[in-house]
């Protein structure tokens, strides 16, 4: 064909475009803010023991921590030389699911394993179980783009309103009584939810679910249930619709909510509305009661706390590993490695990035757990 | 145990110095060096080697959706809703293609009605119009075109061309919302429209280069029998390049339609995807398959995947019709289209 040899030139440019885009996706998911650990290498490596760890440790899951990790993988790298750590932020489904197959050490997850998942973790886990360790929180801020309006006060119950189409302009009666000295204009309200399956909508409609049930029906799980309102793909991309779209309001994680895009102020059962910040997740997260059976530490987050400053819309995400029975040649660096980052210099590092860190009472019982390892 | 022999001593074989019929088609063929024989076997295994794979995709796609749709108490093809966790009824995987069937043909047929207009005329016009030292760069640019990657375009499309078409959408509105087709009722434009607006942009290169081949081939003695019977430019080309590049056409617009059903990453960034199926094309909501796949399959669990391949091999299945109906149409049109004159 005539066709064919014309255009090669076309079709080799194609084909290096193709690859280059892959190269692009492949590396380009969810990067959130600076991972800034190009300055601070020194300060806590000192600290890390190494245990004697040698060889590969591969890991994979949650993208929302991958911040965090890196953080920490460069710390550890520059103590421990004879380790190399590989984490792969396939996301939470895909962690679990190589972790279950045995292909990782361990695995990062938005949410805690499900029974049927502690079930299957019995054939990896040698006859032991899997276990989820909180690690990273972080709060999941609810950005707005309304002109005019700098500060927005909101309850559960408006925001299930909101995002269930039921509140359909800004000048509706229950956003004004929340907000009596805002002007707020009579556009119609552009709810955007996440059209990829995400923890962050897990976590979101977990709280919606949790502290408004009468005004959200659905169900609340990684995707979304609720009939109607727009959605777009990623953190990036729903904050990218806030930006640009007048009257919008979302959900994403707080390294998204800048340049432009607002975040609501949370009315719960404290006297003055909380801000979405790293340090009213962290009181948050410290009402929470943890539900796993024996060394599982998964939690329940309380949506409803009354505490002053706390931010209850967070997201926990785990690592998750074998309580007993762990592979015998990744034992060692995986402890290592997980004694780290559960440990004071490993926690101090996540408000850096943008996390919160796990309070003090559910972190001891994590260095317990990670002590008795095997 | 001497025993005496009486019989003659064999004759030597008679030298036949004719080949034998094997070695005459051999001979016939020209393939005795070693080369042409590795050539052949090379050629052969690539050719094999397809079929293989081929039938390995689908073996690996029915195994995998066989296993998705035994537990599946959603009707898979009415229902209206992707719920393989069973998220919403306790644990019942509950998930049909109806609204990415819709979804995945409406877009690509938007698609397909905007480009190929615009790819013909393109094509025509570097191929008959335009001077020699404009036709090359223009040829040139629409190669370029094909090369940009489609995130590229998915970026370009999300964060340049939605956002501007919100007048175009109230334009519509207001002349045809009667129709019901194009009823905008506001929202970003992240719609089935948009979505077929950008992938029409995504298929004009193929469709233009293929058509242009063609209408290069309109055999010089036609185009000047046309031209001596008076015709104008514009008759030669109705009563000459048109039907003798038709089938040409429609092969050129199967290529496309086959990208505009796949296309994945540039869908996934543009539409603002829910299950429903909307009589509007310009309102938001709606999807398709491989978009669907695509936002769908990282944080899926096991079972959730296997729902996902059972929607790729409906899409699979659906790209082998379109372009066996291609081949269909092409080879009753060849007959009087004067391609094999």
């Amino acid at each position: 064909m005539k066709l064919q040899r014309k255009n090669r030139r076309a079709l080799t440019l194609g084909a290096l475009a193709v690859s280059g885009a892959l190269a692009l996706t492949a590396c380009g998911s969810d990067d959130t803010g600076d991972n800034g650990d190009g300055g601070k290498k020194s300060n806590a490596a000192s600290n890390i023991d190494c245990n004697g760890a040698k060889g590969q440790l591969m890991a994979s899951g949650s993208s929302a921590q991958k911040n965090a990790i890196d953080a920490w993988v460069a710390q550890y790298r520059s103590a421990c030389k004879d380790v190399q750590l590989n984490y792969k932020p396939d996301g939470s489904g895909a962690g679990i699911t190589a972790f279950l197959q045995g292909q990782t050490a361990f695995a990062g997850s938005d949410s805690a394993l499900k029974p049927e998942e502690i079930e299957k973790s019995k054939k990896v886990c040698k006859s032991s179980q899997a276990i989820d360790l909180p690690m990273v929180g972080g709060p999941i801020a609810v950005g707005y783009n309304v002109p005019g309006v700098d500060s927005l006060v909101l309850d559960a119950k408006t925001l299930a309103d909101i995002f269930n189409n039921k509140i359909k302009t800004w000048d509706d009666k229950a956003i004004e009584k929340l907000n009596p000295d805002a002007k707020l204009p009579g556009t119609k309200i552009q709810a955007f939810h996440r059209s990829d399956e995400s923890g962050t909508t897990d976590n979101f409609t977990k709280y919606l679910k949790g502290a408004a049930p009468d005004a959200w029906p659905h169900e609340p799980g990684k995707s979304w249930e609720a009939k109607g309102g727009q959605s777009a793909q990623g953190s990036s991309g729903v904050a990218q619709q806030v930006k640009q779209t007048a009257g919008a309001i979302s959900y994403m994680e707080l390294s998204y909510a800048k340049e432009g895009i607002k975040t609501v102020d949370l009315k719960t059962g404290a006297k003055e509305p909380v801000k979405a910040t790293v340090d009213n997740a962290s009181k948050a997260i410290a009402e929470s009661k943890t539900v796993g059976e024996g060394k599982d530490l998964a939690l329940e987050l309380n949506y409803k706390p009354t505490a002053e400053g706390a931010y209850p819309i967070t997201l926990v995400t785990y690592e998750i590993v074998c309580e007993k029975g762990n592979k015998a040649d990744t034992l060692a660096a995986t402890k290592s490695f997980l004694t780290y980052i559960a440990g004071q210099d490993g926690q101090a590092l996540l408000k850096d990035e943008g996390y919160a860190p796990i309070p003090a009472e559910i972190n001891t019982k994590v260095r317990d757990t990670i002590k008795a390892l095997s | 145990m001497d025993i005496p022999t009486d019989t003659p001593p064999t004759p030597a074989p008679v030298q036949d110095d004719r080949p034998t019929p094997a070695e005459q088609k051999r001979a016939a063929r020209g393939a005795t060096r070693p080369g042409d024989r590795i050539f052949l076997g090379l050629s052969r295994g690539s050719g094999i080697a397809l079929l293989a794979i081929m039938a390995a995709v689908a073996a690996f796609l029915a195994y995998r959706t066989s296993v998705a749709l035994a537990d599946n108490t959603g009707n898979f093809f009415t229902t209206f809703e992707w719920d393989p966790a069973g998220i919403s009824s306790d644990g019942k995987p509950v998930f049909g293609i109806a609204v990415l069937v819709f979804g995945t043909i409406v877009s690509s047929i938007i698609a397909l009605v905007i480009a190929v207009p615009v790819a013909v005329g393109i094509a025509l016009f570097i191929s008959h119009y335009a001077p020699r030292q404009l036709a090359a760069p223009i040829a040139y640019v629409i190669d370029l075109l094909a090369a940009v990657p489609s995130i590229v375009y998915g970026l370009w499309g999300a964060i340049v061309v939605a956002p501007n078409l919100t007048g175009l959408y109230s334009w519509l509105d207001d002349y045809f919302g009667w129709t019901g087709i194009f009823e905008y009722q506001g929202g970003a434009p992240r719609s089935l429209m948009t979505v077929g607006i950008l992938l029409a942009i995504m298929i004009l290169p193929i469709i233009t280069n293929v058509s242009r081949e063609v209408f290069l081939q309109v055999p010089k003695f036609n185009e000047e029998a046309a031209l001596a019977l008076g015709a104008t430019r514009w008759e030669v080309i109705r009563m000459a390049v048109l039907p003798f590049g038709r089938s040409g056409i429609i092969s050129a617009s199967m290529l496309g339609l086959g990208r505009a059903l796949g296309e994945t990453i540039a869908v996934a960034t543009v539409l603002s995807p829910s299950f429903v199926i909307n009589a509007s094309v310009l309102d938001y909501g709606g999807g398709t398959f491989a978009q669907n796949i695509a936002s769908k399959f990282s944080e899926a669990d096991e079972y959730g995947r296997d729902a996902l391949i059972a929607s790729g091999l409906v899409l699979f299945i659906i790209t082998l019709l379109v372009n066996g109906a291609a081949r269909l149409i092409i080879a009753r049109r060849k007959e009087y289209s004067g391609a094999n004159a």
